[in-house]
């Protein structure tokens, strides 16, 4: 296409260069680095080119004014790997520079704990040791651990410090307490010259907890990275108008009142109103109706349609008072605030711990005082008690699961949004799917490719190719080889046609095709004609079912929960599908709000819904859901409300979903019951007054260990249905299908 | 034990260095792209 191609908005200016970073598809191994950068490279004006393969992401650097954007993207094309303007989101860069924090924190607490227990270690096996060189070490160890701990120890101590100002309790306000009781009393006891100092387990309790919450946020960005580039790779662009020229823009770009150029084919970038032009436009996306509109001068179209057979210009407006999305927007709103009251299980847990915690080293030290002990040892005991109680092994419970999980689940195609939608997935007990794009495929498909002469549909598709009419794209689809007939012409309005082996091929209309009218298709379905050489055959192109729809909702219905259709197509598109599948309780025509208050009703028998959908419809349904789930195909509003995002063609991945969040949460109960068996082992020797700083450092690091180890078993067993190709290869299939 | 006065400062002192070497690799992103690394080291442009 020869029309300019306008990327301002994804570059970025500073003193003379000019910077860009593009998402890339198809980067697969060593080779793919060096050939990509080299030939960007030699593009004149490129000062650096640099391709980071973690995360299929390459930035280039240019002088200013040597070089159009769109070359690069040209250049990379030629070469074989489509790329796509990237602009990072703000989320993904304050998490990069939060990921940097925890890792220097890191840092510092594995320096000082190794260091410490180096001094520690000699002060243990010293036994001789005179009381000068002890207090020494003591010293030294304190010289180290202060200004360690107060640095590294800043993620606990904020969000303790947020907690509290909140007046609520999570994990991390016994851990601070006991870091920080840790040090101050190893201080008295250091400046009073006694045998025991506990420094050590106070920076290697820092060590431990940080690398938990570092491989925590570690996979929660690698998922994020993924889901910005599939953003990329999905990014609508627009044909600007400006009167004389056309532009292609970024969708991101487009300002209220610019003028757009809609062809047959493409989707409706931007909400707005049609200047001229009559078409029909298929509304799946936005209302899950499967049956066109046709539209004309002055109607309103929504972004995410998609324009049929004619070509329209249209004017983008802001969201007015009344539209589809406006109903949509203040639907969420609503529905985002009813959830935000979810409390996760570590913060269940840890409400009841620290208050049986603080209870316990209040009495052990009215107990000891009442004993007669001196004021001096029973504080010691009672924080001795603190500090072996600290939730080591609890604070890790938790995310060593979750980051597991999130592994297993990111390998069978589904993409974490939320961070605790693994234990919301686990409760729940009601499936609700949407119909149009979740159940049936984003893209209609030839139904009737069977019945069709092999020759013929592979002739009808490849002739295909060569047109952007919708339904040519679905009859396209049938292509085995993906090469389009030389010279072929469209004729608009009508179809396509061209010469194959000295006969002549059409594809299009009935009319255009030389068949006598035929019998009116059902609805929901809409016929293609295609004659050559005599030969005629009339493709019927539908919404078809996911290929493994019948399995998962059996295998679904095997685990015991109970499934609904909730859906805005006509109930006559909607029975037949819930007939095939076997799902008596389904419901057509509903208007989003209509699809909540069915949820809403769920929710007060006390069920826990998932719901999975895709459509604009479906957002404020996905937000008021328990947990939810969509497919990558799914608008923009509503990915960004799905809990998880599914790849690819299968609905396979909810099977994985559930099963892998139900071990998930099986295992994080089981861990913290294990860090309760250790803490009724610990506790008595703590409450003797027997916990001497080697038996509290063996046992929070063996605590640590056992719980990591049992995290790890998440993966042990692969989903049954896991996807065979590799998350990357199978996003890349998910955007080119698009 | 008058050896410690110089051992520990030592000691301490290459722990610092050690820590002061991996907040600066750190700080050049030598940890943006570790699967590329390994991969980068396989090219040999620089042996033409």
């Amino acid at each position: 296409m020869a029309e300019a191609l306008d990327l301002a908005l994804f570059v970025q200016h500073r003193d003379g260069t000019a910077h860009i970073d593009l998402a890339v598809e198809g980067v697969a191994c060593a080779a793919c680095i060096r050939k990509i950068e080299s030939s960007v490279k030699q593009l004149p004006g490129v000062l650096e080119a640099r391709l980071n393969f973690t995360n299929r992401r390459l930035a280039v650097d240019w002088r200013e004014d040597a070089l159009a954007p769109s070359d690069l993207i040209a250049a990379l094309d030629d070469i074989g790997y489509p790329a796509h303007p990237f602009q990072p989101e703000r989320a993904e860069t304050q998490e990069a520079q939060h990921m940097r924090w925890l890792v220097k924190c890191l840092a510092v607490a594995g320096f000082a704990a190794m260091n410490i227990m180096l001094l520690s270690v000699s002060v243990w096996s010293g036994t001789d040791m005179p009381q000068e060189t002890r207090d020494f070490f003591h010293w030294l160890s304190a010289l180290i651990a202060l200004p360690a701990g107060a640095y590294a120890g800043q993620p606990f101590f904020q969000s303790a410090w947020r907690a509290i100002r909140t007046r609520q309790l999570n994990m991390d306000v016994p851990i601070s307490l006991g870091v920080i009781l840790a040090l101050g009393m190893s201080l008295v006891e250091t400046a009073t010259h006694q045998h025991h100092a506990y420094f050590d387990s106070a920076t290697m309790l820092l060590f431990f907890l940080l690398c938990g919450r570092t491989l925590d946020h570690a996979m929660r960005r690698k998922t994020r990275a993924i889901a910005g580039n599939l953003a990329a790779l999905k990014a609508e662009f627009a044909h600007r108008f400006d009167g004389t020229e056309v532009v292609r823009v970024p969708a991101a770009a487009l300002r209220t009142d610019d003028r757009l150029l809609v062809r047959p084919g493409d989707r409706v970038p931007a909400d707005g109103v049609v200047l001229s032009g009559v078409s029909e436009i298929d509304e799946s996306l936005v209302t899950g109706e499967t049956a066109r509109r046709p539209v004309s001068t002055g109607a309103v179209v929504h972004a995410g349609a998609v324009n049929f057979s004619g070509t329209l210009t249209m004017r983008v407006t802001a969201t007015g008072a009344g539209t589809l999305l406006d109903e949509v927007e203040r639907l969420l709103d609503k529905a985002v605030t009813a959830r935000a009251r979810y409390v996760r299980l570590a913060d269940r847990a840890a409400r009841m711990y620290a208050p049986v915690v603080h209870a316990t080293a209040a009495l052990t030290l009215a107990g000891w005082l009442i004993a007669g002990a001196t004021i001096h040892d029973s504080i010691v005991t009672a924080i001795a008690v603190l500090i072996i109680t600290c939730p080591c092994a609890l604070a890790l419970a938790i995310p060593t699961v979750q980051v597991a999980a999130s592994g297993a689940l990111f390998r069978s195609g589904v993409i974490l949004n939320a961070g605790d939608a693994i234990e919301r997935l686990s409760e729940i007990d009601t499936v609700i799917f949407d119909k149009t794009g979740t159940l049936t495929l984003p893209e209609p498909r030839v139904a009737n490719a069977a019945e069709i002469a092999p020759d013929l549909l592979e002739r009808a598709a490849r002739l295909a190719l060569s047109s952007r009419h919708p339904l040519a794209v679905a009859v396209a689809r049938e292509a085995r080889e993906r090469v389009p007939i030389e010279g072929a012409a469209e004729e608009p309005g009508q179809g396509v046609r061209a010469m194959i082996a000295g006969s002549e091929a059409r594809l299009g209309s009935e009319a255009f095709c030389g068949i006598k009218q035929h019998a009116p298709a059902e609805s929901g379905t809409s016929a293609i004609a295609f004659s050559y050489a005599g030969r005629t055959a009339v493709l019927v192109v539908r919404q078809s079912l996911r290929p493994d729809a019948v399995e998962t909702v059996a295998a679904l219905r095997a685990r015991g929960l109970d499934l609904v259709i909730l859906s805005g197509d006509r109930p006559e598109a909607v029975r037949p599908i819930a007939a095939r599948l076997g799902i008596s309780d389904w419901r057509g025509g509903l208007k989003p709000a209509e699809k909540i208050a069915a949820i809403e009703a769920l929710k007060r028998e006390g069920r826990h819904v998932l719901m999975v959908g895709d459509g604009l419809n479906d957002a404020p349904a996905l937000a008021a859901a328990h947990v939810s789930l969509s497919p990558i195909s799914a608008a923009d509003i509503t990915q960004a409300q799905a809990d998880a995002v599914f790849l690819g063609e299968r609905l396979g991945p909810v099977v994985d979903a559930v099963t892998v969040a139900q071990r998930a949460r099986r295992l994080m109960q089981q861990n913290l019951w294990l860090a309760v068996l250790y803490n009724a082992a610990a506790v008595p020797v703590a409450i003797a007054g027997l916990a001497t700083p080697l038996i509290a450092a063996a046992a929070m690091s063996g605590s640590s260990i056992l719980v990591t180890l049992n995290a790890l078993r998440v993966r042990a067993r692969k989903p049954a249905r896991s996807v065979a190709a590799s998350p990357t290869d199978e996003t890349l299939a998910a955007a080119s299908a698009t | 034990m008058n050896v410690l006065i110089y051992l520990v400062p030592m000691a301490l002192g290459l722990g610092l260095t050690g820590l002061a070497a991996f907040l600066w690799s750190l700080r050049s992103g030598q940890y943006e792209d570790m699967d590329g690394a390994a991969l980068r080291v396989l090219a040999d442009d620089d042996v033409q």
